[in-house]
């Protein structure tokens, strides 16, 4: 296990190079510098201004400086709020996003689960008909729609909620129901139908004819075989809900790091764009390497340490 | 030796979207306590659903009893609610399924499923439940079962696994075992080991056991009586060696017929010609009349009424009608 967790740590550090490195080209490969919009700057000024952020430098010189920054932690001031660095935007935004991607998770797969298990459960009834019938509206309504009618109807039509900012639980419920309808819905369209194929094995037969009750067959016997494929997708999904963030935060004006990310590519602002992207993406490959051991908790056929099977 | 489960007029039918299935059209049989009764027949003749019955596990819908009674200990459990049969299952009655391959839960260990069904029915503790477990896993020849019991189902091969699902059902020392098909799945040398087991543990435990099977090698080893199914009814019942030796039903005599023999070799093996009738739309008469080589006009039309030949040996056949057998010993066959 501990072999496991090694080599995926070095694939991790692998892929997030990878990322670093292609963020790099792109970044210098996009027209314009983060001084293009000052119109007061002369080229004297711009030239001292390049030359305090190193961008004045060959690429590859700029390319190692940004890999020191990383390696140290330190991604330096930001270019156009100069008074901030990196590392105070991270620290400021990074919580609010957190706190709202993990909300959205706990919520997506939570009420995508029950939905799913109901609807297999009285498959093709009444229940089975509606919570697909949901599923299907959360798979082809995009969040940033849904986050608008939820606004107009429920935030400015009923006054029930607030239409914006994260300031209390009860700010959190439309940006979270938004972004969590999406992979909610998947998950409810996979728990079903692995599930209506868990509950014709043998093995449930037999539970049944142990004499378990319909509770303990279900979560003890069932779920655990049908969530497989839900914890499979859940990579995507994570991935999804990351970028459904950026979305989200700018409709509701939620000063989380997706705010930063954005801005910092529309004014160029090399250290930001840099700090935000391995932030991200480190992120979610975690995200990814904990969905990986998740697995074999799930299924104890799946091994780690052991080449090949039994 | 009283009875522990009496069927009668059992009729069970499938509904589909291409119409509706009689799978089960009026069984009539019973166990005696301690006794094994083997239900033999050909695939889809409706073994594994009158055995599916009896622990009312058809899937409702598309299957339903539609009518008879199954008395156990003179309880109609046709009548009981999911409820009251849930206290029954695994308690008083068990099964062994076919496949052990597929039987056990591959994401859970063999103790908590051994352990699981006595903690819910006598509501023990853990500790208890877990030396009845090694307890059983004892009685079903497992060695070091402490160590075993944290293990996973794919860490054990397909006898050891038929052996945990005998244990699991043994477990709350039921007093019926329905085994459906238990040794199909398995390769020869350790169907044999399983067959010995049954004896093993019928002899330990005095349960009486419900076999049902195809295969008349296991029969031969293992039961007391035999019931032979054919399109959904019994058409004929003895003790093994009635039917063995004095097999009355055409369908019987085929089945026997077409069983390899040691001793009998270089002769050819007959097989039943033709195959059972749709059991969407069964004829009125004898189910068999299409395949018999004994047909009469009478079979297609009307169904045999069942003829005593011993007080175990039942036949439900029109050879063995009175004018029948004159017309045999007319033609001299």
């Amino acid at each position: 296990m501990l072999k496991y967790i090694l080599k995926r740590f070095l694939i991790m550090l692998v892929t997030l190079w990878v990322i670093i490195t292609l963020t790099f080209i792109l970044m210098v490969s996009i027209p314009g510098s983060p001084f293009n919009s000052d119109q007061s700057s002369n080229e004297t000024i711009r030239a001292n201004l390049e030359a305090h952020y190193n961008l004045d430098e060959p690429y590859p010189i700029q390319y190692l400086l940004y890999l020191k920054s990383i390696v140290t932690f330190d991604f330096g001031p930001s270019i156009k709020q100069p008074n901030q660095s990196v590392n105070d935007l991270l620290a400021r935004g990074f919580p609010i996003s957190f706190e709202l991607g993990i909300l959205t998770i706990i919520v997506a797969v939570i009420s995508g689960i029950i939905l799913g298990i109901l609807a297999a459960l009285r498959h093709n009834g009444v229940i089975d008909y509606l919570a697909m019938g949901i599923a299907v509206l959360g798979i082809s309504i995009p969040n940033f729609i849904l986050a608008t009618l939820l606004i107009q109807q429920i935030a400015v039509t009923w006054e029930l909620l607030p239409t914006a900012t994260w300031s209390s639980p009860a700010h959190m419920i439309l940006p979270i129901t938004a972004l969590a309808t999406g992979p909610m819905a998947i998950i409810a369209r996979l728990t079903r139908s692995t599930m209506l194929e868990v509950l014709t094995q043998d093995y449930i037969k037999m539970a049944k004819a142990k004499g378990l009750s319909p509770w303990k067959i279900v979560f003890k016997h069932a779920l655990r075989n049908a969530l497989m494929p839900v914890v499979t997708i859940m990579g995507t999904l994570l991935a999804g809900i990351l970028t459904g963030t950026f979305v989200i935060e700018q409709i509701f004006a939620i000063p989380g790091m997706g705010k930063y990310f954005v801005e910092s590519i529309n004014q160029r602002d090399y250290p930001v764009i840099m700090g935000t992207t391995v932030f991200y993406s480190a992120f979610l490959i975690i995200m990814l390497f904990l969905v990986d051991i998740a697995y074999g908790i799930l299924d104890p056929r799946i091994k780690f340490h052991r080449k090949g099977g039994e | 030796m009283g009875k522990i489960l009496e069927v009668n007029n059992l009729h069970v039918t499938f509904t589909t979207y291409g119409g509706t299935v009689k799978a089960v059209r009026g069984v009539d049989f019973h166990l005696n306590k301690g006794e094994t009764l083997a239900i033999v027949g050909e695939s889809g003749c409706g073994k594994s659903v009158t055995s599916n019955a009896i622990m009312r596990l058809i899937p409702n819908p598309p299957g339903k009893i539609t009518d008879g009674s199954i008395k156990f200990k003179g309880k109609n459990l046709v009548k009981y609610s999911e409820k009251q049969m849930r206290s029954i299952r695994g308690v008083d009655i068990s099964m062994i399924f076919q496949d052990p391959m597929t039987a056990l839960n591959p994401t859970l260990t063999i103790g908590t499923q051994l352990m699981e069904g006595v903690i819910a029915h006598h509501g023990v503790s853990s500790n208890e439940a877990k030396r009845k477990a090694i307890e059983m896993m004892d009685l079903v020849g497992i060695s070091n079962p402490e160590e075993r019991l944290k293990q996973y189902p794919h860490q054990f091969s397909g006898g050891m696994r038929q052996r945990i699902v005998i244990a699991i059902a043994l477990i709350c020392e039921p007093d019926l075992l329905i085994a459906d098909e238990p040794t199909t799945a398995l390769d020869v040398t350790i169907q044999a080991q399983i067959l010995e087991l049954f004896e093993k543990i019928q002899i330990a435990t005095g349960v009486s056991i419900i076999l049902i099977t195809h295969d008349l090698g296991v029969v031969a080893k293992i039961a007391d009586r035999i019931a032979v199914m054919y399109a959904g009814k019994i058409i004929e019942t003895g003790t093994k060696r009635e039917i063995f030796y004095k097999p009355q039903h055409p369908y019987t005599r085929g089945l026997l017929n077409s069983v390899p023999r040691l001793d009998l070799k270089g002769e050819k093996l007959t097989p039943i010609d033709g195959t059972p009738p749709d059991l969407f739309s069964p004829p009125a008469g004898c189910p068999f009349t299409a395949r018999c080589p004994f047909a009469m006009e009478v079979c297609d039309k009307v169904y045999p009424a069942s003829k005593e030949l011993s007080e175990s040996h039942h036949v439900n056949c029109w050879l063995q009608d009175e004018r029948a057998k004159q017309l045999l010993t007319a033609v001299r066959l």
